[in-house]
């Protein structure tokens, strides 16, 4: 039993090891009570709504996101805006369709099952658009960053005037959480740029932590039934291997040795 | 396998197993003698095949929905994360499974190195065991590369570019292993079908590596010959199969925990961000499990010699039954060998802690003498040592430390000598 325990402490330590190195490569970010993480974690349902809605006001009229669709918005684990309301966000945006039965392509109101409208319609179009820096499609930005949420977080709150010395070409900015520092996209939050509908005041603060809840849903859009099952099947199996433990112990108390 | 005869008792089951001897074999696989002394190291064997087979019947649900094209693999991966049922948890278990599997793998290898496994008569289970090991890293490595990620993408780049550091016939080879002129749709094709052929191959070698531990039975960690069946030994079921089971949800708790709770710690950022041939990232990374031998591979300066360096490395480990000259198998009597011995888990620790590094300044120093001392090991190290060192003396019977109520080992031997 002894030795187990050894081999069971150089599994936690191993597991222990790859998280602090992961956590060796991070700067100091700022910090903020995620509501998804830990054990229990879920999204606040309110912040992902109103992450949508600053996505919607602010980031969308450049970044993409083109794994999600209008249906999301209403599934479970998600910001669960009602199936009509879903309906009436998916209708107020143009969907481009077609061909049709003449051969012509067609506007028509966006629908259910179509995915988020892209701001262009190509990567070039995006460049062009954006002084040859494109905007990073949204769908799974958390998790393609090494700071995954704290890093967004930051970054939106991250931009200061340059210090000394540090010259910024056109349309650079300084951002002290962007690697390198230096980042094409201008500040985009300030105080009140968006009105919440639930009275929320929209301080910078606010909006950035709202629209990266809103970012963690859309990379991972199953984290609630993760996390629900993850502590179901860890207590099960928990509970099978103390049954198992006592099932060994009486079966090699058979013969007089150790296990 | 010197079990007695077995004969069906049921008319049919003789019938059967007259024409095609399955229940022979089964009666084999339970009733197999094991020594009862066998640690909790020695159940990483049961684990690793439990791994396998998890990768496979994973790797085929995930292998349904995805698409092995340039442009859709990734869309394709992010379709079974979102909209396939479950198809995230399948993902997921596929993605850690990987690294759980290698980190089961080291314990057993390294289980073998400390217990001296790997002597006669087991050279063959470990010149499979070491094939298997080589497998196990090109499927890895191939399957890195599927998700169609920015390290797969750079991943496999690199590494294929390996293969033109060979004289004269490299660029050659790179290019028709790339199936054009750089790393694109027609190498995602063809690494998909290695990677899914693999595992089989896997999985007939394990037989083979069952088969041949079959033969001489398993070493112990006292390190000594045994009578099988005796006073040593347990048969397999139900003893060996509750204790391997135990150790097995203790190791699925952990598993769990990556899977459930932080599924993308063991990965790179980098790898959601879709390949792009015109954006390298900042560094190239190979997977944790593969940074030891990264290490070795960049501490030396020329390429050839890199690379070589690197393959030998995993090949040195084929030769090890006669590198290693000492006639007493376990650790446990070579207390010389048990020093050196955790030195080269830490030498190799320190080998994977600079292989995540950047190659330069005192990583590289590091990485370098860690190279070096790692080929000292096995080629001065090991032989000199077998000559060389004074061993402790062995007990006649694995039942004598354990039972005689006397923990030291020489009097259990001098007891012995003194009954004779």
């Amino acid at each position: 039993m002894k030795n187990f325990f050894k081999i069971f402490s150089f599994i936690i330590l191993f597991s222990g090891l790859s998280l602090s190195i992961q956590a060796a490569e991070k700067v100091e970010y700022l910090k903020t009570d995620w509501s998804f993480k830990g054990l229990f974690g879920k999204f606040d349902r309110a912040a992902l709504q109103r992450g949508y809605q600053v996505y919607t006001e602010v980031c969308s009229s450049c970044h993409s996101m083109k794994y999600l669709s209008y249906r999301n918005l209403a599934e479970k684990g998600g910001p669960e805006f009602s199936i009509e309301q879903a309906k009436a966000i998916a209708a107020s945006f143009e969907v481009k369709d077609g061909p049709n039965s003449d051969g012509d392509m067609f506007t028509r109101p966006g629908r259910l099952s179509d995915k988020f409208v892209m701001p262009y319609d190509n990567v070039q179009a995006a460049q062009a658009a954006n002084g040859g820096a494109y905007p990073p499609d949204m769908s799974v930005l958390v998790k393609a960053r090494g700071g995954g949420v704290d890093y967004i977080y930051s970054l939106l709150q991250g931009y200061e005037d340059p210090p000394a010395g540090v010259t910024l070409d056109d349309g650079v900015y300084y951002n002290k959480y962007m690697y390198g520092n230096k980042i094409k996209m201008a500040n985009q939050l300030s105080d009140g740029l968006v009105e919440y509908s639930d009275g929320t005041t929209a301080s910078v603060e606010q909006m950035s932590k709202d629209v990266t809840t809103f970012l963690m849903w859309s990379a991972e859009p199953h984290l609630e039934s993760r996390h629900q099952m993850g502590f179901k099947a860890i207590l099960y199996l928990i509970i099978l291997t103390i049954l198992v433990y006592f099932s060994m112990k009486r079966i090699w108390s058979r013969i007089e040795t150790e296990v | 396998m010197s079990d007695h005869e077995y004969t069906p008792k049921s008319k049919f089951g003789k019938w059967f197993n007259d024409r095609l001897p399955l229940l022979t074999l089964a009666n084999h696989l339970t009733d197999y003698p094991t020594p009862k002394n066998l640690n909790y190291w020695w159940t990483f064997g049961g684990i690793l095949t439990f791994c396998l087979i998890t990768q496979i019947v994973t790797g085929l649900v995930l292998a349904m929905h995805y698409i092995a094209h340039a442009d859709m693999a990734f869309d394709s991966v992010e379709h079974i994360m979102r909209d396939v049922n479950y198809g995230w948890l399948i993902r997921y278990i596929h993605a850690n499974g990987a690294s759980m599997f290698f980190l089961a793998v080291y314990i057993h290898i390294f289980r073998s190195l400390f217990y001296g496994s790997y002597k006669a008569p087991r050279e063959i289970i470990w010149i499979i065991g070491i094939i298997i090991y080589l497998l196990m890293m090109a499927a890895a490595f191939l399957g890195y590369v599927l998700p169609w990620g920015q390290m797969s993408f750079w991943g496999a780049t690199v590494i294929t570019n390996l293969f033109s550091a060979i004289p004269l016939v490299g660029e050659g080879i790179v290019t028709w292993l790339w199936g054009g002129y750089s790393v694109d749709n027609p190498t995602l094709t063809r690494f998909f079908t290695l990677h899914y052929l693999i595992p089989f191959l896997i999985l007939g070698l394990v037989v083979l590596h069952i088969w041949a531990l079959h033969v001489p039975g398993n070493n112990n960690p006292v390190g000594i010959d045994i009578k099988k069946p005796s006073k040593d030994t347990v048969p397999f079921h139900p003893y060996i199969v509750i204790k391997d089971g135990f150790a097995l949800l203790m190791f699925m708790i952990v598993f769990a925990f990556f899977v459930f709770y932080t599924p993308n710690i063991l990965g790179h950022a980098d790898n959601y961000i879709e390949a792009n041939p015109l954006v390298t990232p900042a560094h190239i990374v190979p997977e944790w499990y593969l940074l030891p031998f990264y290490a070795i591979l960049r501490s030396v300066p020329d390429k050839l010699l890199g690379v070589v360096a690197m393959l030998s490395a995993i090949l040195i480990l084929a030769a090890l039954p006669w590198l290693d000259t000492s006639k007493i198998r376990s650790a446990v009597f070579r207390p010389l060998y048990r020093q050196f011995y955790w030195i080269l888990v830490a030498d190799v620790l320190i080998l994977g802690y600079v292989g995540a590094m950047p190659a330069e300044g005192l990583y590289l120093l590091v990485a370098r003498v860690a190279t070096a001392y790692y080929f000292l090991h096995f080629l001065v190290i090991l032989p000199v040592l077998g000559w060389k060192e004074k061993t402790l003396p062995i007990p006649l019977s694995i039942t004598e430390p354990i039972l005689g109520g006397s923990p030291n080992l020489a009097t259990a031997k001098n007891k012995e000598s003194l009954n004779k």
